[in-house]
């Protein structure tokens, strides 16, 4: 099991710095989701793993897993949605203002016009 | 007056002018004035205790573990400096009132100059070197905003540039040299580091340390080589000029090295690095002065020059030398602000400063001229005014010095000094006032008013009282050169007088004054020869430096960070896998000691269609709607994961999150392009793909490690787990820790969610007014539109579903606290509810209904939740302590109540307003100017009898 854990771990991230080195802002947000949920796995993952002995006290249940990862990650899920909104916010609107969804700055040809436009 | 009081009243007070500017320029000179003068008043209730010889202390711990304390100390010293640059700064305030014109920002003024006072009276009564620096950097940064007043003039803010680059710089390498004093003494107070001159004398480290803060007093002090910088900043007003130039900033290096003279005066390298950086910053500065022909500039290269005469005279290292120096800080400051004011006067009436365009301002200006000529005449040190005191004193003192072995060298070099001193002062006064009275002055000068010709007049009668009655001064002197002294040596006897008799000293004086004559009686052809000659233009020397730094810097730096977010993205994250490679392979490994649990066919194919749909998600990442549909994949097999793992809360907000998540990047890409298009090259495919599987082994290897490991030590869970009902009310043990154990850190997150969203909304606001505006509204869709704008089935189903839906919440709500649930997850339950109803019926519609705007909702979320934990405070607990109880109200089960639960109401309505403040400003980018917005919640209703809005059919899904 923890081998399963680990390696999606690893797949995650690395498919996220795949897509974050990307040249163009969409697949750089998708990129950024996918370390999101890799961090955020990686982080509950400190509390080790353990089936079926929720944190909700109770007096049939003699174990607990660990619930302080649990409430560290839950705000970081909703704050990592802010974060990915004013991401996404800041590449829309450079989009919206230059026509062109580039992550880097074009050296000044003249000739490129950006593709996937309409 | 507590020392506090006086450190910061002039910062307190530097608020006072910019507010007063509007009630006009009286009543905020008047305000500065009354600030100033409070802190003056405070300094001389402290007088009788320094008499007494007492030293005065006030102390708070700041950061005790890193030695910084706010410890301030008053003696005769710091007295000294702090009358000086409190009753100085008085003159100068009524002043500037008359000076500044009517476009000169008065508050603007003000303030600076009030910080300015504020962190030099800071510097001469701090206690804590550390504390000293801070004040140091404070006295750079403020004189910097005082030099480049005048933004307009080009030459202003060069200056103010070079001022602070050049005492920036020193201030940098003095805390350097503060750090290595503080390390040899271990501690950073000077009241313990003046106690241990022979420790710190005899450490390997002292002539590091001593270069190290020489360097900051040099370069604050302008003497050479780092003397340039000063006449480049007279491009300030004069009333700073005079400030800074006479009693102040340029003495901040004097006094520190004053200050230090106890623990590292009196060895080789201090007398030869002081006394002769001093001895030829005087005779440069005096000589330059002569041939300049602005009259600041020719006084700029004055102050160079006396403050090189005060620092050889620390240099010397004996006490006499002490005393002299301490006598003349004092006269300098007299004479020489009170001939910046002149200088300013005479500018200001006659409208130039160029000595070779006046001549006969005696006959014109008469008030001027008698403070410009008594004052100048003391500089040039004719008796009986007070510089001729300290000149003797000088000469004296020149006279018992030796350095390299050559006895004749410092005196001759002295003489020099005060000839060419002497000789433009005589410049200054026959050039400027005498000669016939002119017609072609740019202005035709007059006595300006009272408010200009006070303050200096004032300080010219303190030149002449110290001057005729030197015995008046003497104890002064005295008292201040004994704590300059400390334990370090005896106050000498000698008395200060104007008669000595036949000494050397008053020979030398002699030659001086009478070379001076001479030097000036020759003025032209030695001007001819000097501008004949050819000089190195410091200048062009410091910009060509500048230039070579910027150009190595950019050298340096634009290889690996030129811009580019991918290069910078690769290269941070190589970095950080080979920073973690290297820990992994110098640390320890330990066995494991944790067993493998076995893998269930369930959590087999959890894991195979996570990984599938990432991997998927790499190939097929150009195809952009595909995309958020494999990603959506791995959001919930990453929410399943946590049901699977015991983390049920988790699982309930990784969910909604999704579903909001996918929301928002569908309503990104109803703007960007649908597909990526293939630019990368192979080998850049190959880098980042090498990357991405580095980075990916080492999290892999890193979470694989750790999980088969049990944790260094025990964890703060255990406690959490006991307490959580018995002190927080709640079974859920994830969401006591959230609501109460660690509330505090809860409502920081709410509060950065709010920020977020608040951003957002800015962008959104500012993209709306822009050009992008336009190209918004008559932007063509790129996608096939949907033919039902608003299904009557979706609106229908969604109604139906809204009670219901805001039920489940409110139960989830409720239920939080014994069972998994809880505000942030209510919150997302409601708000994805809400844009439900945005998506059936369209965002006019929708937001016509809005009661509350979602800003609102943000801030009663934030206010609600601080409430709560404010109200802690009226039972006498600290911020945020919960309680809670349990209530009966027939016929329900008897049920509990906590004040934990207002504070989840607050991060619940935070949560909403986030959530939907940054989805509305998406969808309000959507609006287009030949849509007109439906104000019907459906398209096509029976029960309406007028004919469905024209272009229903093919008109855009609208609003989402």
């Amino acid at each position: 099991m923890e081998l399963l854990f680990a390696s999606a771990i690893g797949v995650m991230t690395a498919g996220g710095l795949y897509l974050v080195l990307r040249q163009r802002t969409f697949p750089v947000f998708l990129g950024i989701s996918l370390l999101t949920y890799a961090v955020n796995v990686f982080l509950f993952g400190s509390g080790r793993l353990t089936t079926g002995a929720p944190p909700i006290l109770s007096d049939d249940a003699s174990t607990y897993t660990d619930p302080l990862p649990q409430a560290l990650v839950l705000t970081a899920i909703v704050i990592s949605f802010g974060m990915t909104a004013v991401v996404v916010m800041i590449g829309l609107g450079a989009f919206l203002g230059s026509d062109d969804d580039h992550v880097d700055d074009q050296p000044e040809t003249g000739a490129e016009t950006p593709e996937g436009r309409t | 007056m507590s020392l506090f009081f006086i450190v910061a009243l002039p910062f307190f007070g530097a608020l006072l002018p910019g507010l007063m500017n509007s009630a006009g320029r009286s009543a905020c000179s008047g305000v500065t004035f009354v600030v100033s003068l409070a802190a003056f008043l405070g300094l001389l209730t402290n007088l009788p205790y320094v008499l007494a010889g007492e030293v005065v202390t006030a102390q708070v711990d700041w950061m005790p573990a890193l030695g910084l304390n706010f410890t301030l100390m008053l003696d005769g010293l710091g007295f000294f400096f702090a009358l000086l640059i409190l009753g100085i700064g008085l003159l100068i305030i009524i002043y500037a009132r008359g000076y500044l014109s009517r476009d000169d920002n008065m508050g603007e003024f003000f303030t600076y100059l009030l910080l300015f006072q504020g962190a030099m009276v800071g510097i001469v009564l701090s206690d804590n070197i550390l504390l000293l620096l801070i004040f140091w950097e404070l006295t750079s940064l403020s004189s910097f905003l005082l030099i480049g007043y005048w933004k307009h003039l080009p030459e202003g803010r060069q200056g103010a540039r070079m001022a602070l680059t050049v005492t920036g710089m020193g201030g940098l390498a003095m805390i350097a040299g503060m750090l290595i004093l503080g390390q040899i003494v271990g501690s950073y107070d000077l009241s313990v580091i003046l106690q241990n001159r022979d420790l710190i004398q005899a450490d390997p480290l002292y002539v590091s340390a001593l270069l190290l803060i020489l360097l900051g007093c040099f370069t604050k002090s302008a003497q050479f080589p780092f003397h340039f910088w000063l006449p480049h900043a007279m491009a300030a007003p004069t009333p700073v000029s005079a400030y800074l130039h006479s009693a102040t900033m340029v003495k901040a290096g004097i006094f520190l090295m004053a200050r230090m003279w106890p623990v590292l005066s009196g060895t080789p390298e201090w007398v030869m690095i002081v006394t002769s950086a001093g001895l030829i910053t005087m005779v440069l500065g005096a000589v330059i002065a002569i041939f300049k022909h602005d009259l600041k500039a020719l006084l700029a290269f004055s102050t160079v020059s006396h403050l090189g005469l005060i620092t050889m005279l620390l240099g010397t290292g004996t006490a006499f030398g002490a005393m002299a120096a301490v006598f003349h800080i004092l006269n300098h400051a007299t004479f020489k602000a009170a001939l910046f004011m002149s200088a300013g006067i005479i500018d200001h009436e006659a409208h130039t400063r160029d000595i070779r365009r006046l001549g006969g301002l005696r006959k014109l200006m008469p008030v001027t001229f008698v403070i410009a000529t008594l004052a100048a005449l003391s500089m040039a040190g004719i008796p009986p005014l007070n510089g001729f005191l300290s000149k003797e004193m000088m000469l004296e003192e020149a006279n018992h010095t030796v350095l390299f072995g050559i006895d004749w060298l410092v005196p001759a070099l002295a003489v020099v000094g005060a000839l060419f001193s002497a000789a433009y002062c005589f410049r200054l006064i026959f050039h400027v006032f005498f000669g016939p009275v002119r017609d072609d002055y740019p202005h035709k000068p007059h006595d300006p008013g009272k408010a200009m010709w006070l303050p200096p007049a004032i300080l010219v009668v303190l030149v002449v009282l110290i001057g005729a009655a030197p015995f008046l001064a003497e104890p002064f002197v005295k008292l201040v050169t004994s704590s300059l002294l400390g334990s370090a040596g005896e106050v000498p006897d000698a008395h200060i007088k104007i008669w000595h008799g036949l000494v050397p000293a008053l020979y030398m004086s002699i030659a001086a004054v009478v070379g001076g004559l001479l030097v000036i009686a020759a003025f032209k052809p030695l001007s001819r020869a000097w501008d004949a000659a050819p000089r190195p233009e410091a200048k062009v020397m410091f910009d060509a430096v500048v230039a070579a730094a910027a150009g190595l810097a950019q050298r340096l730096i634009q290889p690996s960070h030129d811009g580019s977010f991918t290069r910078s993205a690769a290269i941070g994250s190589a970095a950080i896998i080979v920073a973690g490679l290297h820990a992994w392979s110098t640390g320890t490994v330990e066995a494991a000691t944790r067993a493998m649990q076995p893998a269930g066919p369930v959590a087999i194919a959890g894991w195979a269609m996570l990984v599938a749909a990432t991997v998927a998600l790499l190939f097929v990442h150009r195809n952009r709607f595909m995309a958020l549909i494999l990603i959506g994949i791995v959001g919930l097999m990453v929410s399943v994961g946590f049901v699977f793992f015991s983390a049920p809360d988790l699982a309930m907000t990784q969910f909604t999150v999704e579903v909001v998540t996918i929301i928002l990047m569908l309503l990104a890409l109803n703007f960007l392009p649908k597909r990526t298009p293939v630019e990368s090259t192979t080998l850049r495919r190959v880098r980042d793909g090498v990357v991405a599987v580095a980075g990916g082994l080492a999290t892999f290897g890193l979470s694989y490690h750790f999980l088969l490991r049990d944790t260094v030590a025990a964890p703060i869970s255990e406690f959490h787990l006991a307490n959580s009902y018995k002190g927080g009310g709640g079974t859920n043990v994830v969401n006591v820790i959230l609501v109460d154990f660690r509330g505090f850190d809860t409502f920081g997150e709410i509060i950065v969610l709010g920020i977020a969203a608040l951003l957002i909304y800015a962008l959104t606001e500012a993209l709306l007014d822009g050009p992008v505006r336009a190209r918004l509204l008559n932007r063509t869709p790129d996608q096939p539109l949907a033919g039902d704008r608003h299904p009557m089935m979706m609106v229908v189903l969604t109604r139906v579903i809204m009670p219901i839906v805001l039920m489940v919440g409110f139960y989830i709500f409720l239920r939080g606290h014994n069972e998994p649930g809880g505000g942030f997850i209510a919150g997302l339950i409601v708000s994805i509810a809400v844009v439900m109803q945005y998506m059936a019926s369209g965002f006019s519609w929708t937001s016509a209904r809005l009661r509350y705007p979602y800003h609102g909702v943000i801030g009663a979320g934030v206010l609600v939740a601080g409430m709560t934990g404010i109200g802690s405070w009226f039972v006498g607990k600290p911020f945020l302590t919960s309680d809670y109880t349990y209530v009966r109200i027939p016929p329900f089960h008897e049920f509990e109540l906590a004040t934990a639960m207002f504070f989840d109401l607050g991060v619940f309505l935070a949560v909403v307003g986030a959530v939907m403040l940054s989805l509305e400003s998406f969808s309000r980018l959507a609006r287009r100017a030949h849509m007109p917005e439906s104000d019907y919640p459906m398209d096509i209703d029976p029960s309406r009898h007028d004919p469905p809005p024209d272009g229903a059919p093919g008109a855009a899904k609208e609003g989402v």
